[in-house]
């Protein structure tokens, strides 16, 4: 089904797909927990993978299905060499990636400070172009060793 | 998430644990708004907690300024590695007024 949207090569080390509910952050954390772990990851491997993808996550809820809409986010970690590449998926109306940018933190207010932890945690991270069929792709990729 | 709420020397201490993440940082930022607004000190406990987002964080720092504009204190204390490492990421770790444990935070709101 969305297999032309994801990289060429091996079978990704975890695959999930859930709704777009702040409820089924928990298990996916879990899920990513234990697939860094399995890998041998160190703990802040393991924290800054799970960070990055539950803020992604988040974001996805939050303002690509937006409070009134819910759908289906499908998450594929692939292990490319000695990097995990993160592919999240979801199809909801493609959002214009101008607009998703770190804020400034010297402006003490709360909120807005996801994009700012996946930045700060992940060593690469891009939208790609939007899917054929709709939705938005965004790509991270974590060095492991 | 699991929080526990008491008074103790004049200051309100609440006892969070487990995860604060999106779909409990609701339920964080409501009883943070409710004892800030008790014109006490208010001491956020946060030993217990395993994981924080940045919904948790931002409902930390709503609880801070509303603190600061009913000139009352706000302070975290025995924040957990998991935690500290998000606020350091967000470099609110020396915004907050951050005691090693809940004593010392009492201590210091005397």
């Amino acid at each position: 089904m969305i297999m032309k949207d994801m990289p060429a090569g091996p079978s990704p080390v975890l695959t999930r797909t859930f709704q777009s509910r702040a409820n089924e952050l928990k298990a996916v954390r879990k899920d990513v927990t234990m697939m860094a772990q399995k890998l041998g990851c160190g703990t802040e491997v393991v924290q800054d993978l799970v960070l990055a993808v539950d803020e992604a996550c988040q974001n996805i809820i939050r303002h690509a299905y937006g409070e009134d809409q819910e759908g289906e986010i499908t998450l594929n970690i692939f292990q490319e060499d000695r990097e995990l590449v993160v592919m999240l998926r979801d199809f909801a109306e493609s959002i214009d990636v101008e607009m998703v940018k770190p804020r400034d933190l010297n402006d003490l207010r709360p909120g807005g400070l996801g994009t700012h932890f996946i930045a700060e945690v992940m060593d690469r991270v891009e939208f790609m172009p939007p899917p054929s069929d709709g939705g938005n792709l965004l790509r991270m990729v974590k060095r492991i060793s | 998430m699991d929080h526990t709420t008491s008074e103790e020397n004049g200051a309100i201490i609440i006892t969070f644990e487990g995860d604060v993440d999106l779909d409990s940082s609701p339920d964080c930022r409501k009883v943070l708004l409710e004892s800030v607004a008790k014109n006490m000190p208010v001491l956020a406990d946060l030993s217990g907690v395993t994981y924080i987002d940045s919904s948790g964080i931002a409902c930390m720092v709503e609880a801070l300024q509303s603190a600061r504009k009913s000139g009352h204190e706000f302070a975290l204390a025995g924040v957990s590695d998991a935690a500290m490492r998000v606020l350091s990421l967000a470099r609110l770790d020396s915004v907050f007024a951050i005691h090693e444990s809940r004593e010392a935070g009492l201590k210091s709101l005397d």
